[in-house]
């Protein structure tokens, strides 16, 4: 009798000791956010452009890994994105969906300084801070930090941004993928 | 004598170098406009320090280094710059750079030549700056800055690199046989600068003039000149280390890390032209070969254009383009009209006889011909693999930037696979994301820190709020309030801040009414009169349109919108047409002069944001009422939006034409009425009629934009109807 008494109080203990090493590490190694999320918006091209319906890249990243957005609403990442975001999740490639927003070339925001009535719509809409300006003086864009998310047009009172493509300079181009030219062969006239 | 090591692969293509050796150095004509484009060494792009138009003599500074790598760039010879523009420039990838044209006089001008004679008392510092200042970069091919490389001290070994293992290039070869004593005292300031234990100077065996003539010269020094067994590609930086010194440098480490430093002769050579004799880098030796009647070596001043130096050599007639560097590294000059830069070592012009075209390449058989020849002890094929299946991650774990593309694989390779270029993408496909990732990270930080800012804002602001809700609440509880709080001394100091300034808006007011300048508040309070009129018509119309809408009145709300802005537009005029006669009332009545600059110069600015905000209104009228429309008759005519169009063009023309008219009654009036007061009116209607421009200007623009809008609003509408 005083075996099986004894058998109880070491598992009680032990039970007792193991939840409290549980207990502990749950709050010392307390994940604040889900990982999903962070490894999801490093995918994400960060153009916080809102073209996915949600109010960021963090937001999407965040829906995507709840499992409530599909991984085919981010034209700025391009079908690269799309594959890159399909072998994270482990899910099949989709292609953009028809009629919806298609991946168009890089582009950064102009603003025509001649019309800009420093009215600072366009700076609060910005969703990196690259536009600088105050209050009833002319704005202008910072190119290096523009992510081209055409957010500051719609608000312009007076249309004067304007999305200019970045063009290939010695900067940013690169060499083709080799293919295998074709060249026509002079053929002798019969 | 040392004893010599081997490096791993290499390969032994026709070498083609006799063509060129058989005559001296030569000097082409002096051509009549050169190229320099600004880009031409690694790192940041030098920063223009002329302007054009200016006067330049040869040898002077004409861009400068920008930060740490960068060099300078100087006049080849004296003329004018004409321009500072992109043109052609010599990189595969034939765009356009942007470039110092300058336009020979013909005198080739020195400007006062000033060497730096001090060189072995001064600290080396100054003197890489010097060398800096005088644009020397590695000539070898890197064209990295040389003032950079010359930082590290206490070598163990210093390596001169003559090899010059390429096919078809001769001009360091012919370097070293015509002014070996330059090489000599270049390499004697190098050591000076860098201290090393020995030096050695590596030449390939296949140029026993070059080896001959650098012996003598070296003759009475300590200097080792070294024959290396001919192979390509041993006048690579590590190959030619390897090959004297034994020393492997491994991945990720620099040779300056083991004690070794490597230049090459024609750098050596630069050195010594510069501190010696003030000469900066404004020439270069480059060899002319071969589909050419003339082939040979050249001391052709930077930014000659390359086709002006080929048709010197005599080009023939059935070559089909220039290369430059070698057929191995060498690529295809998309336009010949680039100017030679400080990295041009041969200019090779191009035949199908000399490079009959790649046979269609084969699929890999992974027969290992290409690790064979690798120089860098790679696998090339797998390398190929990941490179064409786009797995780039895993080429980079194989060591693809440890690849010189120097072309040994794509030479062996039985399947003629252009094995290189497969490198050369994946290389920079990675640089590209790698560009992309590290955006993407700032503009993540960016929008992140925005977030924060805009929390901490409000929360800023509703506690200003709370602390003022309290403070008011106070007084009337408790009137000493001895326990101040930290954060209640900010607010307080704002609210004195913001009473002063009340304060001192109230007596500039104040100030402001006693003045003579009344008529400018006059005219103020009219435009101010107008604007809100203006607004309140806004509005009305906007109602009309919004009730037009509901009661489905087909062309009702298109009119209001015309009506509404017809009469903004007529009230607008009306507004401008006082400010201008009170501005010019302003000129007999007051005879304190500098008050009517100030006042035309408010008025223009006025008439500016009234524009604006005219513009802003029409445009957000205007959508409004093409909403109130397509809600309201959704099967409208297809014209109804074409007519807006041309109803918004006819006003902004009825608007320009009242605008000159009153300005030109305005013209014929002025004179009349201010005859007496001469001074005054030429600036005053100069500055009108600038104003009536810059409004008609305006105005145009808004009509356009109006028409664009409709063009945009009428497909869905043909698509309902």
């Amino acid at each position: 009798m005083s075996g099986l008494l004894l058998a109880l109080a070491i598992m009680a203990a032990l039970a007792v000791l193991l939840g409290a090493v549980l207990g502990f590490a749950s709050v010392k190694f307390k994940v604040e956010a889900d990982p999903l999320v962070d490894k999801i918006d490093a995918v994400l091209p960060q153009t916080q452009c809102g073209q996915c319906s949600y109010p960021g890249c963090r937001p999407y990243a965040t829906a995507i890994a709840a499992g409530e957005a599909d991984i085919n609403r981010c034209p700025p990442g391009g079908e690269d994105g799309i594959h890159k975001l399909a072998e994270l999740l482990g899910v099949d490639y989709k292609p953009f969906d028809e009629g919806a927003a298609q991946p168009k070339p890089k582009s950064v925001a102009l603003i025509n300084e001649e019309l800009c009535i420093g009215c600072t719509l366009c700076i609060q809409a910005c969703p990196v801070d690259a536009i600088l300006g105050s209050a009833k003086q002319m704005h202008t864009i910072i190119a290096s930090e523009c992510t081209g998310c055409e957010l500051c047009i719609a608000p312009c009172p007076v249309d004067c941004i304007r999305m200019v493509p970045v063009g290939t300079t010695l900067k940013n181009w690169k060499w083709d993928y080799p293919v295998i030219p074709i060249a026509s062969i002079p053929t002798k006239a019969a | 004598m040392s004893t010599l090591y081997s490096f791993h692969g290499g390969i032994h293509p026709p070498e083609n170098k006799q063509q060129s050796t058989g005559r001296p150095i030569g000097t082409p004509p002096l051509p009549a406009r050169l190229y320099l484009p600004l880009n031409q060494h690694l790192g940041n792009p030098a920063t223009p320090c002329v302007a054009v138009g200016e006067r330049v003599l040869k040898g002077q500074r004409i861009a400068k280094a920008d930060g740490a790598v960068s060099a300078a760039l100087h006049a080849p010879t004296s003329g004018t710059v004409t321009a500072i523009a992109p043109h052609a420039y010599a990189h595969p990838s034939g765009l356009a750079e942007t470039c110092i044209v300058i336009d020979a006089d013909g005198r080739d001008e020195w400007q006062p030549r000033q060497g730096f004679p001090l060189w072995q008392s001064t600290e080396p510092a100054e003197v890489r700056r010097f060398l800096r200042d005088m644009g020397v970069v590695g000539l070898g091919g890197a064209v990295f800055p040389t003032s950079l490389k010359l930082a590290s001290t206490h070598l163990d070994t210093l390596v001169i690199n003559g090899a010059e293992c390429e096919p078809y290039i001769s001009c360091d070869d012919l370097l070293m046989r015509e002014r070996a004593a330059d090489i000599v005292s270049g390499i004697a300031i190098v050591v000076r600068l860098m201290q090393p234990k020995r030096v050695l100077i590596g030449i390939e065996d296949n140029k026993p003039e070059a080896i001959a003539a650098m012996r003598a010269a070296c003759a009475g020094s300590d200097y080792q000149v070294v024959a290396v067994p001919t192979k390509y590609p041993s006048g690579g930086a590590k190959q030619l280390i390897r090959i004297l010194t034994g020393i492997e440098v491994p991945h990720g480490v620099r040779s300056t890390d083991l004690g070794v430093q490597c230049f090459n002769v024609g750098t050596v050579y630069t050195v010594a032209r510069a501190v010696e004799h003030g000469e900066p880098v404004i020439s270069r030796i480059v060899t002319l070969t071969g589909a050419v009647a003339r082939p040979q070596n050249v001391e052709a001043l930077l930014g000659t254009p390359a086709a002006e130096l080929m048709a010197w050599a005599g080009q023939a007639p059935n070559s089909d383009g220039v290369i430059m560097g070698g057929p191995m590294m060498g690529f295809k000059l998309a336009d010949t009209a680039a100017g030679l830069t400080k990295a041009g070592n041969c200019l090779i012009a191009s035949s199908a006889e000399l490079f009959p075209p790649r046979p269609p390449a084969m699929p890999c058989i992974r027969c290992g011909e290409c690790a064979d020849a690798c120089p860098a002890e790679l696998q090339p094929m797998d390398l190929y693999w990941f490179a064409k299946a786009k797995n780039f991650g895993k080429a980079q774990e194989r060591n693809l930037f440890d690849c010189i593309e120097c072309g040994a694989c794509s030479y062996v390779c039985p399947s003629q696979l252009p094995l290189v270029d497969y490198y050369r993408f994946a290389k920079s496909e990675i640089w590209a994301a790698e560009r992309d990732k590290k955006s993407a990270d700032r503009a993540r930080t960016r929008h992140e820190f925005r977030q924060f800012r805009i929390e901490r804002e409000k929360t800023e602001k509703a506690q200003r709020l709370a602390e003022h809700a309290a403070k008011t609440a106070a007084p009337q509880a408790t009137l000493p309030t001895p326990t101040p709080v930290a954060t209640d001394k900010p607010a307080e100091d704002k609210a004195a801040a913001i009473k002063a300034a009340m304060e001192r808006a109230a007596a500039l007011k104040a100030a402001g009414s006693a003045t003579p300048a009344v008529q400018s508040e006059d005219a103020k309070q009219a435009a101010i009169r107008a604007a809100m009129e203006r607004a309140a018509v806004n509005k009305a119309a906007r109602e009309a349109a919004k009730e037009a809408g509901a009661s489905s009145a087909a062309p009702a709300p298109s009119d209001d919108a015309k009506k509404a802005a017809i009469q903004a537009a007529m009230e607008r005029a009306a507004a401008q047409k006082a400010a201008r006669g009170a501005a010019s009332l302003g000129l007999p009545e007051t005879p304190a002069a500098p008050i009517v600059p100030n006042n035309v110069l408010d008025d223009a600015k006025k008439a500016a944001i009234q524009a604006a905000m005219a513009r802003a209104a029409a445009k957000k009228a205007e959508r409004e009422a093409s909403e109130a429309g397509q809600q309201a008759q959704p099967a409208a005519p297809a014209a109804h939006a074409l007519d807006d169009a041309k109803k918004a063009a006819i006003q902004a023309a009825m608007e320009r034409a009242a605008a000159r008219k009153a300005e030109r009654e305005h013209a014929e009036a002025a004179p009349a009425d201010k005859a007496p007061t001469a001074p005054a009116p030429g600036p005053a209607t100069l500055d009108d009629a600038k104003k009536a421009a810059i409004q008609a200007a305006m105005e145009r623009a808004a009509a356009r934009k109006a028409a664009r809008d409709a063009e945009q609003h009428r497909p869905p509408q043909d698509k309902d109807s």
